[in-house]
């Protein structure tokens, strides 16, 4: 009998072992090639006592230096953005973080208000794999599959990337059971300089209004946010392409107005933030580089802390330690990084 | 529901829960409950045809056996009475009314088949529009399955079935319906109506053969589609050796496709105790192409001998031809004459039941000739061996293999052309295009198949080659049967974790259709 119990055990128990190391084995690890694909998962492993969470795409995680911003105002941050996130995409993100901290203030930034359908399945990947499952999860993957995307491949994510065993490198095998960090407190680090020298000329739409749906999902950000005593604030960051319409900017003023909230048009603030599209953008212009983020990471810490009294955690000891090691971590990426940068820089130029 | 979908996995897996549950005297209603979800899901207006011939047959398979059984009632009553002559006159008369009933079955049915499969393929000689008719899954196999058994009530090989429901279980077993094997009514009805008891035994054997088929489908079949459809997708640019590969990699993809889709139709049988016909015995060890058609599908191949060859050239009209030819021309014509009549009219009706186009009926065409012509040198091959001794020799049985190989190969690129010109281009281009160095050193990298997706089609057809082999003798899952219980276990979760990590499945991936569906 025992041997029987033995038998069906091990027919139930080593199948599925062996499919879960090979998910984790053929899961991208997005830790050297494509780290914005880990920034979700990230979270779980930050302590949860953020006074500020900021939603939004990579307007958002490579536009704001969240360490900087605890330097110059004692502001605990964190970033929960992803490339090309939809603005369902944010809600849901908020929702799975209120499970583990409820943050005075969330900023989400508004470009997703502008894209009303899902771009791409890798998009959706990089933005919901990681999240813990919860119904948040599976009401953002319900939310955002296209057409050729199966709710069975987020379950088993095998299914999906199972067709990587040819292209499998050394990496797969060192993180498949813990990661090291890409971001401090999801702030994507980029240095280096390539200036703005042109300006695309901007193509007229055909029509300028916001989905239903996307005004739905503001109007569920907000609700959520005034239920758990959240200040809202909706932001547009220093970013000059894609370009952001005049006749978005009135829908999202308007959107403000009609809630009483803050909206924040830092493409129009760039001269006071201080940016300098020439020494600021690492890519021409669409995203700053970390000179650019620590800019506006001190503008928007000094109006944040102003508008909604944010206490200043520098002289709470265990949270001082926490985000000094951060900042460690932080200075010493933004050496080594510089230092890459400028050597490929000199080879480039030879 | 494709037999690769998680839909029919989650299907079985409920169906043969419900199975084995249910009152073993309601199992196979429970089955044919089964069968009718399954084929509904496809659409209520193929179901509506499948009825027609479950419906029309059965009457009809009455009508015979009412008219056998008025005529035996009718002897041993007046068996004192009625002279020699007017039993006689009897039976022929019930033999009359039977063959009607029979001729009347066989119209209807094969006009539904013929009206929605080649329509648009007589159409194609006029200047009328095609039509736009939805083929219902399966109608070519429960065509042949249902016929297959009217005529062997007709003949009174088999008994004609008193319940409807028990003969449309018969013919619609889901299984079974999607590519055969095409199975008889008398070789099937004790096994889908007895009582089945689960044995683990029986449901490893089953789980096992289904394993083996995903295998052959998902890892080799659909991952050689993938090289395949770039090839064919431009003819004018893969040319010389780009055509060498498209008819290696045909071959490997038909082969693994139509076997792999088999065993998992006899493997999915086996978990609910049913034994279905085998179709394939090691076809690419056949020594010629005749022994290759007795390997190969070989249920169609037994029903078109059965029911097509043995009657035409049995027949009484063919008989007096031949006698009147041996008489009037030649003894040696006379002679031939039936065989030849009989083989050409098979494969002519072989490539047309596989597809509606002139491809498949010069395919057929083809097959026939090729098989006549070896039979007519049969005697120089026997005068060659005799002074050689070719036969005895291993080399030159290995050679006789790869012949038959290559004929079946360059024959099937029929197949997967678009008309018969370009097969034959195509087919020439082999020996006149020298691109052989560029394309297996680059150019085969670039169809859609890496180095990778190529190592595991190598090594799938030389795992398949190695199962053939083992499985002259004995099959090998029947030698893995007496192997320990951690060997087989391990066996079986190598397939598995095969099937999930090198299947072509998930996003990116097209879910392929098994070739043989569509005939």
């Amino acid at each position: 009998m025992v041997k029987k119990i033995i038998r069906v055990l091990a027919v139930v128990l080593i199948p599925i072992v062996c499919l879960y190391l090979l998910t984790l084995l053929l899961t991208p690890k997005y830790v050297s090639d494509i780290p914005e694909g880990s920034m979700v998962e990230e979270y779980y492993d930050s302590s949860k006592n953020h006074d500020v969470l900021f939603l939004g795409d990579c307007e958002v995680y490579e536009n704001i230096s969240t360490v900087k911003m605890w330097e110059e105002y004692g502001i605990t941050s964190y970033i929960r953005g992803s490339s090309e996130q939809l603005i369902w995409q944010s809600y849901y993100l908020l929702e799975d973080t209120l499970k583990y901290e409820t943050p005075k203030v969330v900023v989400l930034n508004v470009l997703a208000m502008s894209q009303a359908e899902s771009k791409s399945e890798a998009y959706n990947r990089m933005t919901i794999d990681g999240m813990r499952w919860s119904m948040s999860k599976l009401n953002s993957i319900k939310e955002s599959m296209t057409d050729e995307e199966s709710l069975l491949s987020y379950i088993f994510p095998l299914i999906r990337y199972h067709s990587r065993w040819s292209e499998l490198t050394f990496e797969d095998v060192r993180y498949m059971f813990s990661k090291p960090k890409v971001t401090s407190n999801g702030y994507l680090m980029q240095v280096g300089v390539r200036p703005v020298t042109t300006v695309p000329k901007v193509q007229p739409l055909a029509n300028y209004r916001f989905s239903d749906r996307n005004y739905e999902y503001l109007d569920k950000i907000r609700t959520l946010c005034e239920s758990n005593g959240i200040e809202l604030v909706l932001m547009k960051a220093p970013s000059i392409f894609p370009h952001w319409y005049d006749e978005w900017d009135s829908q999202i003023q308007d959107y403000a107005n009609e809630n009483n909230l803050l909206y924040l048009n830092m493409v129009n603030s760039a001269d006071e933030i201080g940016i300098d599209y020439q020494t600021d953008t690492f890519d021409y212009g669409q995203h700053l580089n970390v000179d650019g983020a620590e800019k506006t990471a001190v503008y928007l810490g000094a109006l944040l802390q102003e508008e909604f009294s944010l206490p200043d955690h520098r002289n709470d000891a265990e949270v001082s330690a926490e985000w000094n090691e951060l900042a460690a971590n932080y200075y010493s990426e933004k050496a080594a990084k510089q230092e890459e940068w400028n050597k490929n820089s000199d080879g480039g130029s030879q | 529901m494709l037999f690769t979908s998680v839909n029919f996995v989650l299907f079985v897996a409920v169906v043969l829960l419900m199975y084995y549950i249910v009152p073993k005297k309601w199992q196979w209603i429970m089955l044919l409950c089964a069968n009718v979800c399954f084929y509904l899901q496809a659409g209520i207006r193929g179901a509506v045809f499948m009825l027609a011939t479950i419906i029309s047959t059965y009457i009809c398979g009455r009508m015979i056996a009412k008219a056998g059984d008025r005529q035996k009632l009718a002897m041993d009553k007046l068996k004192d009475i009625m002279s020699k002559e007017q039993k006689k006159a009897y039976k022929a008369k019930t033999k009359r009314v039977q063959k009607l009933w029979m001729t009347g079955c066989l119209l209807f049915n094969f006009g539904i088949l013929a009206v929605l499969k080649y329509t648009n393929f007589f159409i194609g000689f006029t200047s009328l529009k095609p039509v736009d008719f939805i083929l219902p899954m399966g109608i070519s196999f429960y065509t042949f399955q249902s016929m297959g058994y009217i005529i062997d009530v007709y003949r009174g090989v088999a008994e004609a079935e008193k319940n409807i429901f028990r003969f449309a279980l018969f013919v619609s077993f889901f299984p079974q319906l999607m590519q055969g094997p095409i199975s008889r009514w008398k070789d099937l009805k004790e096994t889908l109506f007895c009582p089945h008891t689960f044995s683990w035994a029986q449901f490893e054997m089953g789980l096992q053969r289904v394993l083996w088929g995903y295998f052959k489908k998902m890892v080799i079949a659909d991952r050689a589609a993938i090289g395949l459809a770039t090839l064919t997708g431009d003819f004018s640019k893969y040319t010389g050796a780009y055509a060498f590969l498209g008819m290696l990699i045909y071959a490997v993809e038909l082969y693994a496709d139509f076997t792999g889709g088999i065993d998992i139709t006899i493997g999915v049988a086996e978990m609910f105790g049913i034994r279905l016909p085998e179709n394939f015995r090691q076809p690419f060890f056949s020594k010629s192409l005749a022994e290759y058609w007795r390997r190969w599908h070989i249920t169609l191949c037994a029903w078109f001998k059965d029911y097509v060859f043995y009657p035409i050239s049995m027949a009484k009209w063919m008989n007096k031809s031949s006698k009147w030819l041996k008489k009037h021309i030649s003894g040696a014509l006379g002679q031939r004459f039936p065989i030849y009549t009989a083989t050409l009219t098979v494969w002519f009706v072989t490539g047309f039941w596989h597809g509606a186009s002139w491809n498949f009926i010069v395919w057929g065409l083809l097959n026939g000739i090729i098989m006549l012509v070896s039979q007519e040198l049969e005697p120089v091959y026997a005068k060659v061996d005799a002074k050689l001794g070719l036969k005895k020799r291993k080399a030159y049985q290995v050679f006789e293999i790869v012949r038959t190989t290559a004929i079946v190969c360059a024959l099937q690129m029929l197949d997967y052309h678009a008309n018969i010109a370009d097969a034959f281009r195509q087919f020439i281009s082999m020996f006149t295009t020298a691109n052989y160095g560029s394309v297996f050193s680059n150019g085969m990298f670039h169809i859609g198949l890496s180095a990778a997706d190529y190592s595991v089609l190598i090594i799938g057809v030389f795992i398949m080659y190695v199962v053939s082999f083992l499985g002259r003798e004995k099959p090998v899952r029947e030698r893995l049967a007496q192997k320990s219980f951690a060997l087989r276990f391990a066996l079986f979760l190598a397939v598995f974790l095969c099937i999930a990590v090198f299947g072509v499945y998930g996003i990116g991936y097209e879910s392929s259709q098994f070739i043989y569906n569509q005939f």
